[in-house]
């Protein structure tokens, strides 16, 4: 799977992980996909109305009521705040407060951990604006965490800031908003580094006309970053150090995977014209739960301790094997989803590294696989094709 | 106050272990200053107070109570710094203030313990334990009859908390010193009371009986001081404390109480059996934190968060003063969105986790060790009254006729009497303890697993660590137990713990094996290392195979040792692969360890019922797969071949397929010499050369082709592995090789045919090899013969080819550039074969024949 279908697979499947009730908010205007700030836009001013605690400056809500906004709750005068996020509450409030402390905030995570989504939701919450937003690729170049120029202005007005084009991050400290930086550890670590002036000196020198942009309170820095993966730049401990660092963990329960793979295939496989396959469900079930044993390193009875594989084996991969066997089942076989139809799609996805890899999966086929009742058939199905 | 009359007793409601608790009891005092203090504890500890005074005496300790003549029914009452019942006994100590203990008398808790009825299926010990606790909301589900009432838990939900643990922490152990000394306890005691009237007893159903007791003595010390004492117990107490009863009402109570003789000691304890996990009833969650909150003076956060500071560097993590300030901040900050009064321990491990450990558990499961729980060990005084322990070991020393004495003695013990076994037992459960009174020696009487010597000596040392080992348990039984799964928790090696089942199954100690199979089978799930996991499964089998002996249930076990023995099937030929000389012999030891093993393995799956075919089979597919893979070194593919054809698992001429594919000319010389050295290695190969001439023939012709250059790599290779044999096997090979290939062998080596039974040297002494005419060309020999005697420098006969050989050494090759006819000639000392033309025809047992000397030089020269 290439990289960039994982990715966007990735944050579909986190929007599905932790959107819940969100998806049914009402569109706003045309837009394909309306910014958090508007979709929810009823519920931030319910919370804003209620909201009586102290408000950092700058803030549209108190730490409190942006930690209800994300895990849901029911307010006073019963307005009914959807859950953003499911998930531990601490990791929310620990977040929250981060932002209060004015340190700026690092959400890590593996990838379909719904980093993406906690972070616009944040933003929204904080300072009603989710847009202050940094894409980070391996292409980003200064210009878009610091400012660019307007050639056509400096050439024709000289040098001044008019001819000045601030990043996102430029504005956000000029107007006390949050601003956000997505995939934190794909930008080159030298255009990462020029965050660290503007997180611990809360300043960016414009040298080029002697002036400086100071952030007002109410900046702060939302950024997200892939843990599994390790990025491509790890950070620097000078600019790590000004994080205060948040884990998102995979989803709790096998009951609470199972339930957005199988969504999410459904969805997938609509789209695709497949048709659906209720009989699937055991097999997704035991998709899910041999992803879940090999990541934890665990069986889930927690009676074998197992070696776990390179590889991410996120919720993310779990659908697209899944879907991958349904396209299998249905386009080669009865257009029932059997062991077979998943058994390849799961040793590509867990023999990353063709040597350790390999030991980690027979290890697992023959200590746990071989073992459990009725998996008589999916053993077989993986040794045929791990032959 | 909370007791009724403004000059009646004070009634000091705590919670056990609470660090709040144990500041306002020292306020308390120091308020009231009473003339006699009593404590909830088993008034049989009287006597040990004056004991809490001294300067050797450090918390934490527990007093400990015991049925006398059976140590194995015991009760804790453990106390640490920050335990209120220790402030108060501290400071009437201080003062010279009498103390008393109040509880109901060990004799009987102990005794009602014993009772099914009381206490179905929970151990004895449980019951004090819980009761400590009756005011902690830290309570195990109690497998008692009734529901019981956790009074924090209630108090707790009552005031909207859905932990009570954060709830007391909020409402008492954080909250200041206030104005009134007695104020909290007068707050705590009208809770109690309106939980007592609405639950009763709350379905603690012995507490009525103790209660009655606590009275009965208050009364008594009333007597005896007048009005101003201080009661120290659990809050949940104070209620029924202040009730007003009859003294004949109480007696009824404690009436046809059953009894048991019981003494009382104090033993040191430790902040992990503090800690909850460790399956003690009065746990609680945090004792090193609890700790840090009685013990810091002020700005309890910070020095927390500095704490953990200095113990995150001294594990190398980068924490800075700056971590430190915004860590505080951070917790500051998550305790006012959780609308908590103070930072409590979560927050605090929030914080870090953000801060100082981006995100990370690693620093947080260190900081719970190390300082939530702590490593803190209390000690005892000396002239404390003995450990049960001790008296247990002495009763067991009797019951076994094992006198201690200081004299060393040998002892022969045969495991299929009973008495022998259970000295044996004892002897191991020692040592696990760290108690070496015997030592094990090697039989003399024979190697039978039945037998076993040990040396005895009592030194005086081992009373002290008797006493030391008084921390694991009251009986040797229960302490080795403990102590076996303690150490199988923190062992740091796979083999270690495989060791420790061993020593397990050796002490007989069932209960250990589950914990210390469970920690096995974690670590190998976890070992990336075969060779770790090869190591430790000889041992692991043998312990199945003692368990065998003994009649211990070895299922387990046996269960264990198969997984292990599947994960080294699994990860066995990819490790082989890319290994250098050393790694290489390295893994030859662990295929043959676990080649063993398997073998041991099979017998006893076996005789259990289980199929043992399929065992050794995967087996047989493993070493297969080895044999058959070209980056696998040559030593360890030559081990494999053989292992395979000792097990008859190759097919006939199978071993010849492989050798010859082995030896091939496109393979490296020396890794072909590492075939040869892990296929006739090891002092029975030998054997298999002499009995097979095909191989013996492989071996040979592969040795006349090896080109010159190579050929002083390869001798040290082949010295050694020739060295190993038997003189016996050494001295057949060599004479297998003077007298040339046999008539039949020649049709051996190109058709295959098994040599049947070989011909005695002699019958053919005459006769020709193949490809040669009969008789000696004598001219032609003797053109070679001053040549080799130089060489040899000797001017004897080579009949007793052995002796002469050491000549022959390495060097012999470098020396002979004459002409290129000696050249030749070398070549053919070399090979075993003599097929050199100038001495090829000397079949006749002529002394001078070079290739028999030669070969006898290699065979026997680096045996020297």
């Amino acid at each position: 799977m290439s990289e960039s279908t994982e990715n966007s697979e990735n944050s579909e499947s986190a929007e599905s992980t932790n959107m819940t009730a969100a998806g049914e908010g009402s569109a706003a205007g045309e837009a394909l996909r309306p910014h958090a700030e508007d979709t929810f836009a009823a519920e931030l001013t319910a919370l804003a109305a209620a909201d009586d605690r102290p408000r950092p400056e700058r803030w549209r809500l108190s730490p409190w009521a942006v930690a209800t906004y994300l895990l849901g709750g029911t307010l006073a005068d019963g307005t009914v705040i959807t859950p953003k996020y499911v998930g531990p509450r601490r990791i929310v409030e620990v977040a929250v407060t981060t932002l209060a402390t004015d340190r700026a905030l690092l959400l890590l995570g593996v990838p379909g951990t719904a980093k993406t989504w906690v972070s616009e939701h944040l933003a929204a919450a904080v300072s009603g604006d989710s847009t202050l937003l940094v894409q980070g690729t391996a292409g980003t170049p200064e210009e878009s965490i610091r400012y660019g120029w307007n050639y056509a202005r400096l050439l024709a007005d000289g040098p001044g800031r008019e001819a000045l084009v601030p990043s996102p991050v430029m504005r956000a400290m000029a107007q006390g908003m949050t601003a956000r930086v997505e995939e934190l550890t794909r930008i080159p670590a030298d255009v990462q580094d020029t965050l660290i002036t503007i997180l611990s000196e809360k300043t960016l020198p414009i040298p080029e006309l002697g002036q400086e942009v100071q952030a007002v309170r109410g900046f702060n820095l939302i950024a997200t970053a892939n843990d599994r993966d390790r990025g491509v730049n790890e950070l620097s401990s000078a600019l790590r150090r000004r994080f205060n660092t948040v884990v998102l963990p995979l989803p709790a329960t096998p009951d609470e995977e199972v339930d957005i793979v199988a969504r999410r295939v459904a969805q997938i496989g609509r789209s695709l014209q497949l048709p659906p396959a209720p009989e699937g469900l055991d097999e997704i079930r035991r998709v899910v739960t041999v992803f879940r044993e090999l990541r934890d390193g665990g069986t889930a009875d927690g009676r074998t301790r197992l070696k776990s594989p390179s590889g991410t084996l996120s919720t993310a991969e779990a659908i697209s094997v899944v879907t991958n066997g349904l396209a299998l089942a249905t386009h080669f076989g009865d257009g029932v989803l059997r062991p077979g139809d998943v058994a390849a799609g799961i040793l590509g996805a867990v023999v990353r590294d063709p040597a350790a890899d390999r030991v980690v999966w027979q290890e697992y086929l023959e200590a746990v696989v071989r073992e459990r009742d009725g998996w008589k058939d999916f053993y077989r199905a993986c040794r045929e094709v791990s032959a | 106050m909370t007791g009724g009359s403004a000059a009646g007793p004070v009634l000091l409601g705590v919670r056990h272990h609470g660090p709040g608790s144990a500041r306002a009891v020292r306020a308390a005092l120091e308020h009231c200053a009473p003339r006699a203090v009593l404590i909830e504890g088993p008034p049989e500890a009287d006597d040990l107070v004056p004991l809490a005074a001294r300067e050797d005496m450090r918390p934490p300790v527990a007093l400990l109570a015991h049925v006398a003549d059976d140590p194995g029914r015991a009760a804790f009452w453990p106390l640490a710094e920050f335990s209120p019942e220790w402030v108060a006994l501290r400071w009437a100590l201080e003062r010279g203030v009498p103390v008393r203990f109040i509880d109901l008398p060990a004799a009987h808790s102990l005794a009602m313990a014993a009772e099914p009825e009381t206490e179905p299926g929970a151990e004895p010990r449980a019951e004090p334990e819980e009761e400590a606790e009756a005011a902690s909301g830290a309570r195990a589900e109690a497998p008692g009859p009734a529901v019981r009432v956790d009074p924090v838990r209630v108090l707790a939900e009552t005031a909207g908390y859905d932990d009570p643990e954060r709830w007391w922490e909020d409402v008492v152990e954080h909250r200041g010193a206030g104005a009134d000394a007695l104020a909290p306890f007068a707050a705590l005691a009208e809770a109690m009371a309106a939980l007592r009237t609405a639950y009763g007893d709350g379905g603690h159903d012995r507490d009525p009986v103790r209660e009655a007791h606590m009275r009965l003595r208050l009364r008594a010390a009333r007597r005896e001081f007048g009005d101003r004492i201080a009661v120290v117990c659990g809050a949940w107490h104070v209620p029924a404390l202040a009730r007003r009863t009859t003294a004949a009402a109480d007696r009824q109570l404690l009436k046809g109480l059953p009894k048991e003789k019981t003494a009382v000691t104090w033993v040191p304890w430790t902040h992990r059996r503090l800690a909850r996990r460790s399956g003690y009833g009065a746990g609680i969650a945090s004792p090193g934190w609890y700790g840090h909150l009685f013990g810091a003076p002020d700005r309890p956060v910070e020095r927390w968060l500095t704490k953990v500071a200095r113990l995150l560097r001294e594990e190398d993590y980068p924490v800075s003063s700056a971590h430190v300030i915004e860590a505080v901040r951070l917790a500051e900050g998550l305790a006012a969105v959780r609308g908590r009064p103070l930072p409590g321990l979560a927050e605090l491990d929030d914080a870090v986790r953000a801060v100082m450990g981006g995100g990370s558990d690693a620093p947080s499961a260190l900081i719970h060790d190390r300082l939530v729980v702590g490593e803190v060990l209390g000690e005892v005084p000396e002239d404390a009254p003995a450990v049960p322990l001790q008296r247990d070991i002495a009763r067991s020393q009797r019951a076994l006729r094992l006198k201690p004495e200081a004299a060393e003695r040998e002892l022969e013990l045969d495991l299929r009497k009973e008495t022998d076994a259970g000295r044996s037992r004892l002897l191991h459960r020692l040592r696990l303890l760290g108690i070496p009174w015997g030592e094990r020696v090697r039989s003399r009487a024979g190697r039978g697993t039945f037998r076993e010597t040990w040396r005895l000596r009592w030194e005086p040392e081992l009373t002290v660590r008797v006493a030391e080992a008084g921390i694991w348990g009251t009986t040797v039984l229960a302490a080795a137990t403990a102590r076996a799964a303690a150490d199988a928790t923190g062992a740091a090696a796979l083999a270690e713990v495989t060791a420790l089942a061993e020593r397990c199954l050796l002490a007989g100690l069932p209960d250990a094996l589950p914990v210390v199979m469970r920690v096995l089978a974690d670590r190998a799930a976890l070992d990336a290392d075969v060779g770790h996991l090869a190591q430790a499964l000889p041992a692991l089998v043998r312990s199945v195979r003692y368990g065998d002996v003994r009649g211990t249930d070895g299922a387990a076990l046996r269960e264990v040792a198969l997984g292990l023995a599947e994960r080294v099937f699994v990860g066995l030929p990819p490790a082989c692969a890319g290994l250098d000389a050393d790694g290489a012999a390295e893994m030859r030891s662990h295929l043959d360890a676990t080649h063993q093993a398997v073998g041991l393995l099979g017998q006893v799956a076996g005789a259990a019922g289980e199929p043992s075919a399929p065992l050794r089979q995967r087996w047989a597919g493993v070493l297969r797969t080895v044999t058959g893979r070209d980056a696998v070194p040559g030593l360890i593919r030559g081990r494999a071949t053989r292992l395979l054809l000792d097990e008859g698992q190759l097919a006939d001429g199978g071993a010849e397929r492989l050798m010859r594919s082995a030896l091939s000319p496109g393979t490296p010389p020396a890794d072909a010499a590492g075939w040869i050295e892990g296929f006739v290695g090891g002092a029975d190969g030998g054997v298999l050369l002499v009995h097979d001439e095909r191989l013996l023939a492989l071996v040979d012709g592969w040795l006349t082709s090896v080109p010159d250059t190579a050929f002083t790599d390869v001798l040290p290779l082949l010295r050694r592995t020739f060295a190993e044999y038997e003189a016996g096997a050494r001295r057949t090979l060599g004479e297998l090789v003077r007298r040339g290939p046999s008539p039949t062998l020649g049709s051996a080596r190109s058709g295959g045919t098994p040599i049947a039974a070989r011909q005695p040297a002699g019958d053919r002494l005459d006769a020709a090899a193949p490809g040669f005419g009969p008789g000696l060309d004598r001219d032609r020999a003797a053109a070679v013969l001053p040549t080799l005697r130089l060489l040899l420098g000797t001017d004897r006969d080579g009949g007793d080819a052995n002796d002469a050989g050491d000549a022959g050494d390495t060097s012999d090759r470098s020396g002979t550039n004459d002409s290129s006819g000696t050249n030749k000639v070398n070549k053919g000392n070399v090979g075993i074969n003599a097929n050199a033309d100038t001495n090829g025809a000397d079949t006749n047992g002529a002394d001078t024949n070079g290739a028999g000397i030669h070969g006898a030089n290699i065979l026997t020269g680096a045996g020297r």
